[in-house]
């Protein structure tokens, strides 16, 4: 037997379904606590790949006889070492094709939603790494909101749809990971629309998105409308597709709320964030889908791998929704914050323009989990 | 510090530098000193881990224009 690549798409349907695997995760330890592949049937061994160069005999026992196994290490290289000796052994082996780098940079497209006539909402959700991002189709057009790095995944995906992009927004300044908006605007000659106020120190032309604007796009005038949200950051901006989908941007998740300190003003901003949180989308509709920029747990996954929730459901189970004392609130988004994001002031620097730096640093910028919210 | 060996795994990816290192770790008596030179980044952790999974003393780690050195002194 010999050992098989997995690739990325193939580990995400897994995920998806919930299905079952064995990952031998031959990283570092430190590594592996930090981040790796999570699903809800997944089963994990830690070993990094340099305690087994001798041979693989200490692990077997730990190791399933009958179900498949997936060796995952950062690229793919050590994987394949350790996952060929698991294959002489007789082990059902493969291994992740690219690493944990191509795992943080698939994206997997799922239609979320039907628009009025004929428009389709598209989430793109990067499981590596927990990054949400969206597409509106409307006639032979395309908006895209909150873009990752990895541009070619939309430009592709709207030329299979046959469909032009010429809108590109973000909700605000990333600090988790690198915006692929502006190079998308620049290769298409898209708008690309940021908050003013995230925006004050960005070195590129860009339109200011102006509180509660409308704008149509394409032939089915799918309707996006902005709503001022700061709190996370001081210019976090919302919007409301076709009437119905919330896109919350970093202020509002499914299972916690955004974060106010990546900025360094966790203080100043945290009133924001409770205004945005407890006026603004307590004056909104429950019915609406709250579609936001990340997810913190695969359990936030729907079945179809989606991540989409009534407001009113929220409200109601959302903990940070429900923090009715004002003090309580503050000490919650201020006094227990998990680890800022991986580099994230250079990721800031990078999303402003003042920093350009290569595919490879960019890439390892992103490393490891995103942790812009509040449970 | 007296330098037994050096190993050149520039432009390698991972898992050589640690397979190559080990390899001649194995030819060095007890107290010598190991320098690595290596372009992988992730080699800069995993060289840490390594070391101390094995007992190996990581004397110092230097990076200058994008290359790694590692002094390593091999254990008992």
């Amino acid at each position: 037997m010999s050992v098989t690549a997995m690739n990325p798409k193939e580990l995400a349907r897994k995920v998806i379904q919930k299905e079952p695997l064995f990952i031998l995760d031959v990283r570092n330890e430190d590594a592996f606590r930090d981040w790796k592949v999570e699903g809800e049937n997944i089963q994990y061994l830690n070993v990094p790949y340099f305690d087994l160069l001798d041979g693989v005999e200490e692990i077997v026992d730990q190791l399933p006889k009958q179900q498949p196994i997936l060796v995952v290490c950062a690229k793919e290289g050590s994987s394949i070492l350790v996952g060929e000796m698991l294959s002489e052994e007789g082990f059902n082996t493969s291994y992740l094709a690219g690493g944990m780098k191509a795992w943080s940079e698939h994206l997997e497209p799922i239609k979320v939603a039907d628009l009025r006539e004929g428009g389709e909402l598209y989430q793109f959700v990067r499981l590596g790494k927990g990054c949400l991002s969206y597409m509106v189709l409307s006639g032979n057009e395309a908006a895209i909101i909150d873009a990752t790095r990895m541009t070619d995944a939309y430009m592709m995906f709207a030329k299979q749809m046959g469909v032009s992009i010429s809108h590109v927004f973000d909700t605000h300044l990333h600090a988790d990971h690198i915006s692929g908006g502006r190079m998308i605007a620049e290769e298409t000659g898209a708008t690309y629309w940021l908050p003013p106020k995230d925006a004050e120190e960005v070195t590129f032309n860009y339109e200011p998105i102006e509180d509660n604007a409308h704008l149509q796009v394409g032939a089915s005038r799918i309707d996006i409308q902005s709503l001022d949200t700061p709190g996370h950051t001081i210019g976090s901006m919302s919007f409301i597709v076709d009437e119905a989908y919330l896109l919350t941007g970093d202020i509002l998740f499914i299972d916690s709320i955004g974060r106010p300190d990546l900025a360094g003003k966790a203080e100043d901003w945290v009133g924001d964030l409770r205004h945005s949180l407890y006026e603004t989308y307590q004056s909104l509709s429950p019915e609406h889908v709250v579609m936001p920029a990340h997810f913190m747990i695969v359990e936030e996954l729907n079945d179809d791998g989606s991540v989409a929730e009534k407001l009113g459901v929220l409200m109601e189970r959302n903990h940070g929704l429900n923090v009715d004392d004002e003090r309580e609130f503050r000490s919650m988004v201020t006094d227990h914050l998990p680890p800022q994001p991986n580099a994230y002031r250079e990721i800031r620097e990078t999303n402003m323009g003042n920093k350009t730096p290569s595919l490879e640093e960019q890439r390892e910028m992103e490393m490891g989990p995103n942790r812009c919210a509040v449970r | 510090m007296k330098i037994t060996k050096v190993v050149d795994a520039k432009g390698m990816a991972c898992p050589m530098p640690i397979v190559k290192t080990k390899k001649e770790m194995k030819q060095l008596e007890s107290g010598d000193i190991l320098e690595v030179q290596a372009t992988d980044k992730g080699a800069l952790k995993d060289f840490e881990a390594w070391a101390k999974s094995t007992g190996h003393e990581l004397l110092q780690t230097k990076e200058a224009d994008g290359v790694l050195t590692f002094h390593i002194k091999k254990g008992e």
